[in-house]
């Protein structure tokens, strides 16, 4: 009985507290900048696709939105489409993480609605923007053991030049 | 069974297995890389380390490697034990020190065996910062993609190519950690077995060329078991699929059948499945004679009213449709209108092996008992080109010879290095009769080149030799003579003998002799096997469902009103003026699922499911009925043939046509003719459930579902329910321990790569648990005996300024099918006219130069091959399948300039 | 005057009466909203309007253009029936409010404490008529709490008057407020005013005391299956039986429209108002009671304290000389 009086009394207070509410859209909040909000597409630092079309954020995301086809030129993967829907997307941000090439990342903008639900669907030149995201040095295939143009066998960090299998030397 | 003790766990083996194989068919998980259940042992990558005990007062023990130990009764080892685990640890630390940061662009990534076991040794981080080494890649061909920064040295691929399948072109280079596995040059590999190497390599180094133009992860794919259509050895495939498209074929096991390996025809060749020149809706003959796209009532409605028409509907089946669809459009116009859809040479063949086999008393072996053969005699079958898989049965089937002498000096099977070292060339013996050389010469007794008439009395005085009651060979010379009393000697001293012919020996009579040769085994006691190769997937199925008709130009003798050309391109089994003329004179309608000369000249053109979008049943060579399921769903009009047979006969008034499901038809078709009693029970009905569930045909980490057809329609599409088969269509539904004929995909927990089938044996290596799938239509009986052929041809004459042309068959091209696929067709040599040297020099043209010869009808130009191995007087046309109807034949050659006469 | 000017004088009275509760209780639900925004600090409602109170159109213009759904499981005539009683049993009673003397619809009416607790009682059946005409066991299980909880508070809720009808020797509640004149009757009737204002919670159905509707347990009880402007009648009841508690209290026991300074009709408002927004605070502080701790508090505790309120006061009555 006496709680519940001092309940009524607190609640009571409370009427002569600060509100704690943001009002978006005059006053906007602050988002962090891993903030889980539109998910792009980044380019790497010379300015190529980053996504390697692994599949990896498709089989990581649990809400299934992510597809995409691989497809090939001159050693590089790419996407030949991806395509995110995001009326089914729920932002969690496991596609980023699963990511081996930083490619796919989350932006701190979720002001993404739309009256067609259609209008959701994302393809791959909604998504790809023209810059690094937030990984401005990582670039996969001077990492990665793959031919490229512009980096040949032996070229990547970490690693000899190709061996001479005709060569008797140890 | 021997018994033995796993960290204290008592499990048992086969006395004659190692550790290794023991613990994976006990369920253990136990890393491996240099292993192979086919290939063997060699104890070279050092994963498989485990601790052995002496006995049970034994604490300290040893270390061994499982797949070097073998399996004694009352052995105590420790899988589990620290030492031995960090030592497994640390070997994959040493083989993942120069791998390539690239499994995100990397083929296997997701069916990875070096992932597999790197997740099972616990191996996450790499702790080395040194450089790694690097490789040049060569280009193999259209199949094969190299990529050596990936290798981790385990030998596997270059064991399987070159011990197993005996390739030359694939070999290691330089040493220690330079090793190499490739070419000496760039270049295709020559072997048609080179598709194995992407199963066999545990990494990444030879992945699938033509998976990788439409590549999708493993687990994004829906799988089905499937039948390879190919050829007519009835290898089980699994069949994968994503977003409508057919993206790869892979090995399904069958311990009975195909084992772990496949040809590449059987893998590369689907192609077809995926091309432009697929029918996709029902076309209909206008007013003005053009072809033009109709719906499907309006078709049916066509169809209807043809049938309604009157007068004779004849129907003609295919030999690479399934028995449900030859038995609907047999149902459909009647059994006394039913034609095989074949060559009638071809079908004379066909029809002797379904005679030979049907009468049961001769054993038709499968893939495995060829491999266990211990004599084989190769009577006018060149099998390399014409069943690929059997020729590497036979391989294996001589090699296996060594067993016995290695056992004599405690040398297991297994032990692969040692054995092979051991028993060096001793052999078991096979005899190859051929007009041209074959890919197993190298490993043959003796070879005979001759025509198709001399091999023929090859064969009857070899049965003679065997059992005086058979039919003697007037007039052989004594070095034939020679040559088939040490055939039949071999035969006779072996346990389980074997003689193999088949539809491309191209004579009957090569075939009644080899039949002669089983019979005379059988009557001296021997239990010998006789393989009949056929042509195509369900030629035999073909040849049991219409045993009267030899093939489908007697058809037309008297002019149908309506012809139903069911899944065929009959241009490629008449020839063409004379059929062009007996179709003008009636009406056509064409099922099939690729345009064709025929599809062109259609009043009704019905678009057919392939075998990647509908289920049904093939018989394969050894009279083995299989069922094949679809991967891919019900696109638009592309239905089953039998639905479309069925529905139209429904809708004509017909009776017998009444089954709407695959089951439906399956029993009408078991209940209509005995000899197919037991094909239901190839596997289970549509109504079989695991929990009340159906067999889920995509894995369960399938992606993309609310995405991949996201464009057309944001709302996701409800998943069809199929009323044909078991499986769901989508993840859902039970995966687990199912019946092996509905295995739609291989995994198991920490095995996502293709290993993972050690899960589902009974016995690594062995039968499937469950039993391997399939049913054996044609099973020999003991009390039945064959009778001997008697028409024994004459020897051989060459005609002056004639020559017999005799079919050589090709392994890339000779199959319709598969030679619409793209890769399959880089593979493809042009037609060649061959003859050996001396014909070449009494024509007076070079290799290379153009020739012109009369074939079925039609003036052939064609480069001439010289091949000295080839007899005088014998002409081999190679590539030229279509002409295969008029073949074997007598035909004029000349060079290409002067006139045919 | 004559009988007609009486006629269309009277009807006035009526009409604007009505309208003026209507258009209260509209706006009660705004002022509700947004104090248990403040009580929860944050603005609730704010934006339809200068301080967000056009909501109130906003939302009724929403309610008036839902579809007017009839379940096809339902009884329609009981189903259709059922909010209208919850309205127009709360509007009845509020008729024999005496804002002040000159203020009021029937405020003269000798047996008006009789008339309110009469309608008090028959609107019972808007809870257990909807409850069992929507026809589904939530809501069948709402009416059958509200049935029982309703039923019981009736009683404490009538025997918690009687000591008011005692000291004041009236059922007329005009005659009751002027008797208030020189005390409240909060003070000596104390315990009276506790049970009749818990009363007055439960047969409102207001929090803590909403088990007929209880949403985290029977998804909104007796009227889950309502919608449009039948769910919006049961809304309007509520907020107009609020108003009705809250001025009966006023009138029974806070004296009415008597107060210093300020026109009466003012602080009859002020009195009402305060009660009011105390109804709001109880629902932003107080957790719903299991039902039968609600069964127990009512036949256990409140029932044996107005027995023994009647029998203290009329004990006193009789021995102290009153003005009785």
């Amino acid at each position: 009985m006496l709680s519940s009086l001092r309940t009524l009394w607190y609640t009571f207070l409370h009427l002569f507290q600060r509100n704690v509410t943001v009002q978006y859209p005059e006053q906007m909040p602050y988002l962090a900048p891993r903030y889980r909000g539109r998910i792009v597409l980044t380019r790497d630092p010379d300015g190529e696709e980053r996504c390697v079309s692994c599949n990896l954020c498709a089989v990581a995301c649990p809400a299934d939105c992510i597809s995409l086809q691989k497809s090939e030129s001159e050693g590089r993967w790419y996407p030949e489409f991806f395509r995110i829907n995001f009326s089914r997307c729920i932002f969690c941000g496991f596609c980023e993480e699963a990511c081996p090439t930083y490619a796919i990342q989350l932006t701190p903008d979720f002001e993404m609605s739309e009256y067609v639900r259609q209008n959701l669907v994302y393809e791959k030149e909604d998504l790809l923007i023209s810059g690094t995201g937030k990984y401005p040095e990582y670039n996969f295939y001077r990492v990665s053991g793959l031919a490229v143009p512009g980096k040949d066998k032996g070229e990547a960090e970490h690693e000899r030049a190709p061996i001479d299998i005709r060569s008797l030397l140890p | 069974m021997t018994k033995f003790i796993v960290d204290g766990e008592e499990y048992s083996a086969k006395p004659d297995e190692n550790l290794l194989q023991a613990c994976l068919g006990a369920g253990l998980d136990l890393p491996y890389f240099c292993w192979h259940p086919a290939l063997g042992s060699v104890g070279a990558c050092r994963q498989c380390a485990v601790r052995q005990y002496a006995n049970e007062e034994d604490k300290t023990g040893k270390l061994v490697m499982a797949c070097m130990t073998p399996v004694a009764e009352g052995a105590r080892f420790s899988v589990a034990d620290p030492e031995a685990a960090a030592l497994r640890a640390s070997v994959i630390e040493w083989l993942m020190i120069n791998h390539p940061h690239d499994c995100p662009v990397c083929e296997e990534g997701g069916e990875c065996h070096l992932q597999d076991m790197t997740m099972m040794t616990g191996h996450t981080t790499r702790r080395y910062r040194f450089t790694k080494r690097t490789h040049r890649n060569q280009d193999l061909g259209p199949f094969i993609k190299h990529e050596m920064n990936r290798c981790i040295g385990c030998y596997r691929c270059t064991r399987f190519y070159r011990d197993y399948a005996g390739g030359r072109d694939l070999d290691v280079f330089a040493a220690h950690d330079h090793v190499y596995f490739g070419r000496h040059a760039d270049g295709t590999l020559e072997s048609e077995f080179s598709g194995n190497l992407v199963e066999v390599c545990p990494t990444g180094v030879f992945t699938d060329k033509t998976f990788s133009a439409h590549y999708a992860r493993k687990w994004d794919m829906r799988g089905a078991p499937s039948v390879c259509t190919h050829c007519g050895l009835g290898c089980n495939t699994t069949v994968n699929e994503r977003a409508g498209k057919l993206r790869r074929i892979l090995n399904r096991y069958n311990g009975a059948v195909n084992g772990y390996f496949l040809c590449d025809r059987g893998r590369f060749g689907y192609g077809f499945v995926n091309a432009p020149e697929r029918i996709r809706t029902p076309r209909a003959r206008r007013a003005d004679g053009a072809q033009a796209d109709v719906n499907r009532a309006e078709a049916m409605a066509r169809f209807a009213a043809l049938l309604g028409a009157g007068g004779r509907v004849v129907g003609i089946g295919s030999p690479r449709a399934s028995l449900e669809a030859n038995f609907a459009l047999r149902a459909l116009v009647g059994h006394e209108n039913f034609y095989p859809g074949v060559s009638t040479r071809e079908g004379a063949l066909l029809r002797l092996i379904g005679e030979i086999l049907g009468a049961g008393a001769v054993h038709a072996p499968s893939i495995r008992d060829v491999e266990r053969a211990d004599a084989a005699l190769l009577l006018g079958s060149d099998l390399p080109n014409a069943a690929p898989r059997a020729a590497l049965a036979l391989r294996q089937a001589v090699r296996e010879a060594g067993f016995a002498p290695s056992a004599k000096v405690e040398i297991a099977p297994w032990h692969d290095a040692a054995v092979r070292t051991y028993a060096g060339d001793v052999r078991n013996p096979l005899f190859i009769a051929t007009p041209a050389p074959t890919r197993l010469d190298d490993i043959a007794l003796d070879t005979l080149r001759a025509a198709p008439d001399d091999i023929a009395r090859l064969g009857f005085a070899v049965a003679a030799c065997i059992d005086p009651a058979a039919p003697a060979v007037a007039g052989l010379p004594a070095d034939l003579a020679a040559r088939a009393s040490a055939i039949a000697q071999a035969l006779l001293g072996a346990k389980r003998p074997l003689v193999v012919s088949g539809v491309e020996a191209g004579e009957e009579s090569v075939i009644q002799a080899a039949a002669n040769i089983a019979a005379a085994l059988r009557g001296r006691g021997k239990s010998g096997a006789l393989l009949l190769n056929v042509p195509e997937c369900n030629s035999l199925g073909l040849a049991l469902l219409a045993p009267e008709r030899p093939g489908f130009e007697a058809a037309f003798a008297e002019p149908p009103a309506l012809v139903i050309v069911l899944e065929n391109d009959l241009f490629r089994r008449a020839e063409s003026l004379a059929l062009d003329a007996a179709l003008a004179a009636t009406r056509l309608v064409v099922l099939d699922h690729s345009e064709s000369p025929a599809t062109h000249r259609a009043a009704l053109v019905l678009p057919a499911a392939s075998f990647a979008e509908c289920g049904g049943t093939l018989v394969s060579a050894e009279g083995r009925a299989q069922r094949f399921y679809p991967p891919i769903l019900a696109q638009g009009d592309v239905r089953e043939a039998w639905r479309w047979l069925g529905e139209a006969g429904h809708a004509a008034g017909r009776d017998g046509c009444g089954w709407d499901t695959q089951d439906g038809i399956v029993a009408a078709l078991a209940s209509a003719l005995p000899c197919f009693a037991a094909v239901p029970r190839a596997a289970p009905l549509e109504t079989f459930r695991i929990a009340g569930n159906r067999i889920s045909s995509e894995p369960h980490r399938f992606s993309g579902r609310t995405a991949m057809h996201a464009a057309q329609n944001v709302r996701e599409p409800k998943p069809p329910v199929s009323a044909d088969s078991p499986f769901s269509a989508t993840m859902e539904g039970y995966y687990g321990k199912m019946p092996p004929a509905l295995l739609p995909f291989t995994w198991a927990p920490g095995w996502n790569s293709a290993q993972a089938i050690n899960k589902f044996q009974a016995e690594i290596g062995g039968a499937l648990k469950g039993g391997d799938p399939g049913v054996r239509l044609l099973e020999a009986q003991a009390e039945v005996a064959l009778g001997y052929y008697t028409n024994i041809p004459a020897p051989f004459a060459p005609r002056p300024g004639m020559w017999r042309a005799v079919m050589l068959p090709r392994v890339f091209g000779d199959e319709e099918q598969s030679a619409r696929a793209a890769p399959l067709r880089e593979r493809m040599a042009p037609p060649a006219l061959v003859l050996n040297e001396e014909d070449a020099a009494l024509i007076g043209a070079a290799s290379g130069e153009m020739l012109a010869c009369a074939l079925g009808g039609e003036i052939l130009h064609l480069a001439l091959e010289i091949q000295p191995g080839l007899p005088r007087g014998v002409a081999g046309v190679a590539g030229l399948a279509a002409s295969a109807h008029a073949l074997p034949g007598w035909v004029r050659i000349t060079t290409a300039g002067a006139g045919v006469s | 005057m004559s009988q007609s000017h009486a006629i269309v004088a009277g009807l006035l009275n009526v009409v604007l009466g009505l309208a003026f509760l209507m258009i209260t209780a509209a706006l009660l639900t705004w002022v509700e909203r947004r104090l248990l925004g403040f009580f929860q600090d944050r603005p609730g409602p704010n934006r339809v309007g200068p301080f967000g109170v056009l909501q109130v159109a906003a939302d009724g213009i929403k309610l008036l253009f839902k579809q007017d759904w009839i379940p096809p499981f339902a009884d329609a005539g009981v189903f259709v029936l059922a909010p209208a009683i919850s309205m127009i049993t709360v509007m009845l009673a509020m008729a024999i409010i005496p804002a002040t003397p000159l203020i009021g619809i029937i405020g003269d009416l000798n047996v008006g404490l009789l008339f309110f607790l009469a309608m008090s009682g028959l609107s019972v059946y808007s809870a257990v008529l909807a409850g069992w005409a929507s026809n589904n066991k939530y809501s069948l299980l709402g009416g059958m709490r509200a049935a029982a909880q309703m039923v019981s508070y009736e009683v404490f809720m009538g025997l918690s008057l009687v000591g008011v009808v005692m000291l004041a020797g009236s059922f007329n509640l005009t005659d009751i407020v002027r008797s208030q004149r020189h005390m409240w009757y909060v003070v000596p009737q104390f315990l009276g005013f506790i049970v009749f204002f818990l009363g007055g919670i439960a047969e409102t159905h207001r929090l803590p005391f909403d088990l007929p509707e209880g949403e985290s347990e029977l998804g909104a009880g007796f009227h889950t299956e309502y919608s449009g402007m039948k769910f919006g009648m049961f809304f309007v009841g509520e907020y107009i039986g609020i108003m009705l508690i809250s001025a009966m209290t006023t009138v029974l026991f806070l004296g009415g429209w008597y107060g210093p300074v300020l026109p009466p009709f003012m602080w009859f408002g002020i009195k009402t108002g305060l009660l009011i927004c105390f109804f709001i605070l109880l629902r932003a502080a107080l957790p719903r009671p299991r039902y039968d701790q609600l069964m127990a508090l009512g036949w256990k505790l409140l029932l044996p304290l107005t027995l023994l309120n009647i029998l203290v006061t009329g004990a006193l009555m009789l021995g102290l000389p009153g003005p009785a």
